[in-house]
C-alpha cells in the first residue's frame, strides 16, 4: 500500500487523442456542408461567432436495441403508480447525471466557427464575371509597415529582426551562435508606405415572391441562401448592399427584417419585381460602378399571361448586371415529378437569350442549398 | 498538496486497510495510490486504463468529460484498475474526508475484483499488456499510416463487445490438441501423399495452405464470438489487422467483467466504504461532510437508475436479513441470525449482476426503491406500465442480458457457398436501432470483405438486413 504523487505535467494522451477527434469532426463537418450550410443555428445566429450543429457522422455505431422500443426500469420517489407519466419523447426522463444512453445525446454536437464554415464553403466558390469596376469609387488612404531599413525612429524598431540580425553577427564574429551585445548595425527600423486603395462595390439585389403558396420553409430556403450569399460576396468586394424586394403581384422595397418575416398571401407577378429591380438600378447603381447580383426566389407558379413580360424584363437583367440568379423552390420533401410544367425556370432556360449570364436552380430541400449556391458561383465564363 | 498531507493519507490508508481486511473480511490486492491532477484524472477515466493504444473515440470521451467537470456539472472522485497489484488514482483537489471515503470505496473494488468469480480469469497485468498493446498500435500507425490503422479501429471497435464472456474456456489446449491429433490421423491416411502436388495436398488438407486467401472458414458455428471468428477465418484481412483484432479482443475480455457486474461491484464498494467509515474515529464535522457525500453517492435518481443506490440497497437489505431474520426466516429457512458480513461476503464472491438481482432484489426492496417499468407510449409520453415487482424484476433482469446488448451470433461463414457472412439476432423481444445496424454492417463488410446478411425481428417479423459493399437491402 501505498500513496504517491508525481509530476503529471508532461502527460498529453488526453489531449492528443482530443486533437483526433477534433480532425475528425472537422472532415465530418467537410462531408456534411450540404446539411451545415442550412442548418437553422447558423443561418439564425444572429451575429454570433460560434455555433452548435449536429455532426451525425461521429456517432460510434454499434449493434444497439432500438431505445423507443425497449421497456426500461426506474426509480420512483415512493408514490408512483401505473399510468404516471415521467417524461416526453425527445425530452427524456429525469435529470440525473446518468442520462448518457438517452436519445437526444444521439448525435454529437460539435462547435463550430461560422468563419471557418464560410472558408471550407467559400474554397469551392468563385465569382463569375467579376468586374474591376468603379476605380474612382471611394478611396481611402491607410498605412501599411512594408519595408524594413537600417536607419529609422526607435519607436518603429522592429525588435525581433534586430534579434536576429545581432546573433548573426555574433555567429559570424565567434561561431556561436548567441545574443551578445547591440550595436548600432543590428537595429532594424520598420518603414510605411502610403496605400491608396480603390474600393469596389457590389450590390445584392435579393427578390422573393411572398405569394400565397410560399411557406414557411420556401422562406426559410432563400434566407439560408442569401445569408451564405452575402457573406461570400463580402469576402470578394470592400461593400455589398443588400436591397430586399419582396413581390407577390406588386412589387416593394422592404427592409431586411421585413423581407424574411412578413406573411404571405395574393397571386404572382414576376415581372412587377424585375420591373422595380431595373428601376433601382437605374436610380442607384449604374452598372459602371457597381457589381450588381439580382437573385430571385418563387416556386414559379407565375400568372400565365405574365410570363413573356418577365422573359423580357430578365433579358434586360443578364444584360445590365454580372450575374443574374433564379431559384426555384419546390415543396418540402417533394422530388422532380411535382414540377409543374409552366414553372418559369423552364421557361427561363428555354427563352433567355442571355444564357451566359443567367442561373437557374431547383431547391426541393434543405441540403439542395450548398449545390445551389456551388451553381451560382461555379466556375464558369472567364475567372478574373 | 503539500507533502505533510500526502503523509496523512498514508496514514489514513493503513487505517482504512486495518478496518477493511481484519473487521470487516475484506481481502483485496495490495492498492497503489496516485494523486493526479484532474486532466490525467479525466485521461484515465475515459481510456479505462492508463496507457492504452490511441483513438479518437477516446478523445471524445475525454473531451465531454473533462467539459463536465469544467462546467462543474459532474465530478470523478476515484479511478480504479483491476490488476495486481492494483491503481488507484485520487483526485487533487479532493478534500481530506473525500479521499478517506475514495479510499476505502476503492478496497471494496479491488476486493471484489480479486474475489468475485466472473474476475477470475481477468489478465491482472493488464496495464502491461495495454502497454504493449498501445506499442504495438503504435508501429502500425507507423507502418501503414495513421488513418488505415484509424479507420480499421473505427471497423473492429463497431463489434467489440460482440465477444464471448466465456471465451477462457476455449483457450482450454484441449481443443488444440485434438485438432492435432485430427491432422496427424489425416497425414496417415496420405498414404501416397508423396505423388502429388503441393497445390492438391492443399486442397485436401486446408490448413497445409499457408496462404491466408485460401483459408477456409473453419464453420464452428454458431458463433457468439463475432471478433473472434473474423479475426479466425476472414478471407481479407492481413496480418497486423488479425493483431489489431486479437488486442481489441483481449481488452475486451478484460473489460467484460467488468460489464456483467456494474450494479454489484459498486453496490459492494458503497456498502463497503460505509462500513469502513463507521469504523473510523471521525469528528462530528467530518462525519457531517461524509455523510453528505455518502448520500449524495447512493441517491435514487428520479426516473432513472443509479447501480451505486441499487446495489447499496440490496447489500443493506442482506445484511439486515442475515443478522436479524424475521420469525419466518427462521423458521423456514433456519437461519440463526448474525450471518450477514459472512452472507454479504458469499454473494460478493459469486454473482454476477443478473444472479444478484435475481436472488436479492425482494418485494420489499422494490417497494422501497419504488420500482417501475416505463416505455414510451403512442410514440410520445414514456409512461409507467408496470409496478407488479416481479415483472418489474424480471424486466430488469432481461435488459441485463448480454451486458446490455443485442445477442448476435455468427450462423454462417459461408453463406450461399460463398463465404459470405451470415449473422443471426437471437431476438428477444426488442427491435434493433435499424440505422445502427445498417452503419455497422459496413464495417463489419470491411472487416470480412464479402456479403454481410443480418436476420433480425421487426414488428415482429423475420427480415433479413444485406449489405454488399455499395447498397443496404432487406427482404
Amino acid at each position: 500500500m501505498s500513496v504517491q504523487r508525481n509530476d503529471w505535467s508532461l502527460q498529453r494522451k488526453g489531449q492528443i487523442d482530443q486533437e483526433r477527434h477534433k480532425e475528425r469532426v472537422r472532415e465530418a463537418i467537410k462531408k456534411n456542408l450540404g446539411s451545415i450550410v442550412s442548418n437553422e443555428s447558423i443561418i439564425l445566429s444572429d451575429g454570433r461567432r460560434k455555433v452548435k450543429v449536429p455532426i451525425r457522422s461521429l456517432d460510434e455505431y454499434k449493434f444497439r436495441f432500438d431505445y423507443r422500443k425497449k421497456k426500461h426500469v426506474g426509480t420512483g420517489d415512493g408514490n408512483t403508480k401505473v399510468g404516471d407519466i415521467i417524461g416526453h419523447e425527445g425530452q427524456g426522463v429525469g435529470h440525473g447525471p446518468g442520462g448518457g444512453d438517452q436519445p437526444g445525446s444521439e448525435y454529437f454536437e460539435a462547435e463550430v466557427d461560422i468563419d471557418e464554415i464560410a472558408k471550407l464553403i467559400f474554397e469551392d466558390l468563385h465569382l463569375p464575371y467579376l468586374e474591376d469596376k468603379a476605380k474612382q469609387a471611394v478611396q481611402s488612404k491607410t498605412t501599411r509597415f512594408t519595408e524594413i531599413r537600417r536607419a529609422g525612429i526607435m519607436a518603429n524598431l522592429d525588435k525581433r529582426r534586430s534579434i536576429l540580425e545581432n546573433i548573426k553577427r555574433h555567429a559570424r564574429a565567434t561561431g556561436r551562435a548567441e545574443l551578445g551585445r547591440f550595436k548600432k548595425e543590428d537595429l532594424r527600423y520598420k518603414t510605411w508606405e502610403e496605400e491608396i486603395k480603390y474600393e469596389s462595390n457590389a450590390v445584392v439585389i435579393a427578390m422573393m415572391d411572398i405569394s400565397g403558396s410560399m411557406g414557411e420553409f420556401k422562406k426559410y430556403i432563400a434566407r439560408s441562401f442569401y445569408f451564405w450569399m452575402v457573406r461570400f460576396l463580402k469576402t470578394k468586394y470592400d461593400q455589398v448592399k443588400i436591397v430586399f424586394i419582396s413581390h407577390h403581384t406588386e412589387a416593394k422595397e422592404v427592409p431586411e427584417q421585413q423581407f424574411f418575416t412578413q406573411g404571405e398571401s395574393g397571386g404572382t407577378v414576376v415581372s412587377s419585381a424585375y420591373r422595380l429591380a431595373l428601376d433601382i438600378i437605374a436610380e442607384r447603381f449604374p452598372p459602371r460602378d457597381w457589381n450588381i447580383y439580382p437573385f430571385h426566389f418563387s416556386d414559379g407558379d407565375n400568372y400565365y399571361s405574365d410570363n413573356d413580360e418577365a422573359v423580357r424584363l430578365a433579358d434586360e437583367l443578364t444584360g445590365t448586371c454580372n450575374l443574374f440568379g433564379y431559384g426555384e423552390i419546390g415543396e418540402e420533401g417533394a422530388s422532380s415529378y411535382r414540377r409543374s410544367s409552366g414553372a418559369l425556370l423552364s421557361i427561363f432556360k428555354d427563352r433567355l437569350a442571355n444564357q451566359e449570364r443567367f442561373v437557374g436552380v431547383r431547391i426541393d430541400d434543405k441540403e439542395d442549398v450548398y449545390p445551389a449556391l456551388k451553381e451560382f458561383f461555379g466556375k464558369r465564363g472567364e475567372e478574373v | 498538496m503539500i507533502d505533510k498531507e500526502v503523509k496523512e493519507l498514508e496514514e489514513a490508508t493503513d487505517q482504512i486497510w486495518e478496518i477493511a481486511t481484519s473487521k470487516l473480511g475484506l481481502d483485496p490486492f495490495p492498492v497503489h495510490f496516485e494523486i493526479v491532477p484532474a486532466t490525467v484524472m479525466y485521461e484515465i477515466g475515459s481510456y479505462a486504463l492508463p496507457g492504452r493504444y490511441s483513438h479518437w473515440t477516446f478523445g471524445k470521451a475525454y473531451h465531454r468529460m473533462k467539459m463536465m467537470y469544467d462546467f462543474g456539472l459532474s465530478k470523478i472522485y476515484e479511478v480504479v484498475i483491476n490488476s495486481n497489484p492494483s491503481y488507484a488514482f485520487l483526485l487533487e483537489t479532493n478534500s481530506p474526508i473525500q479521499n478517506k471515503l475514495v479510499i476505502a470505496h476503492v478496497l471494496g473494488h479491488v476486493d471484489f475484483f480479486k474475489n468475485n468469480v466472473y474476475f477470475s480469469h481477468t489478465n491482472r497485468r493488464m496495464v502491461d499488456e495495454a502497454a504493449m498493446h498501445a506499442r504495438r498500435m503504435a508501429e502500425y500507425e507507423f507502418e501503414y499510416g495513421r488513418k488505415v490503422v484509424e479507420e480499421f479501429l473505427d471497423a473492429v471497435l463497431a463489434i467489440e463487445e460482440h465477444v464471448d464472456p466465456n471465451f477462457f474456456i476455449k483457450k482450454q489446449p484441449k481443443d488444440e490438441g485434438k485438432k492435432e491429433k485430427e491432422r496427424k490421423k489425416r497425414r496417415v491416411e496420405g498414404r501416397y501423399d508423396d505423388l502429388m502436388t503441393e497445390e492438391e495436398l492443399a486442397l485436401r488438407d486446408p490448413e497445409r495452405a499457408g496462404d491466408d486467401r485460401s483459408r477456409k472458414p473453419s464453420l464452428e458455428v454458431p458463433e457468439k464470438d463475432i471478433v473472434y471468428f473474423i479475426m479466425k477465418n476472414s478471407p481479407v484481412l492481413e496480418d497486423w489487422q488479425r493483431d489489431i483484432c486479437a488486442m481489441i479482443h483481449e481488452e475486451m475480455e478484460y473489460f467484460i467483467p467488468q460489464m456483467q457486474t456494474k450494479i454489484i461491484n459498486e453496490g459492494w464498494a458503497s456498502i463497503s466504504h460505509a462500513r469502513i467509515m463507521r469504523e473510523m474515529d471521525l469528528s462530528t464535522n467530518d462525519y457531517l461532510e461524509f455523510a453528505e457525500l455518502h448520500a449524495g453517492v447512493v441517491s435514487p435518481h428520479k426516473g432513472q437508475l443509479n447501480p451505486y443506490y441499487l446495489g447499496y440497497k440490496i447489500f443493506e437489505d442482506i445484511e439486515k436479513r442475515w443478522d436479524n431474520p424475521s420469525e419466518e426466516e427462521r423458521e423456514k429457512f433456519g437461519r440463526p441470525g448474525g450471518e450477514g458480513r459472512e452472507k454479504m461476503l458469499e454473494a460478493r464472491e459469486t454473482e454476477n449482476d443478473i444472479s444478484f438481482l435475481r436472488n436479492y432484489l425482494t418485494e420489499e426492496l422494490c417497494e422501497d426503491m419504488d420500482l417501475f417499468v416505463y416505455e414510451l407510449v403512442d410514440d410520445e409520453d414514456w409512461t409507467i406500465t408496470e409496478k407488479r415487482w416481479e415483472k418489474v424484476r424480471n424486466q430488469l433482469v432481461a435488459n441485463m442480458n448480454n451486458f446490455g446488448f443485442p445477442y448476435i451470433e455468427v450462423i454462417d461463414g459461408d453463406y450461399d457457398g460463398n463465404r459470405e457472412l451470415y449473422l443471426m439476432h437471437r431476438y428477444e423481444g426488442v427491435e434493433l436501432d435499424m440505422k445502427y445496424a445498417r452503419k455497422t454492417l459496413e464495417y463489419i463488410y470491411k472487416l470480412w470483405g464479402r456479403d454481410v446478411h443480418l436476420e433480425t425481428v421487426v414488428d415482429e417479423e423475420s427480415l433479413v438486413m444485406h449489405y454488399d459493399g455499395s447498397e443496404h437491402d432487406e427482404d
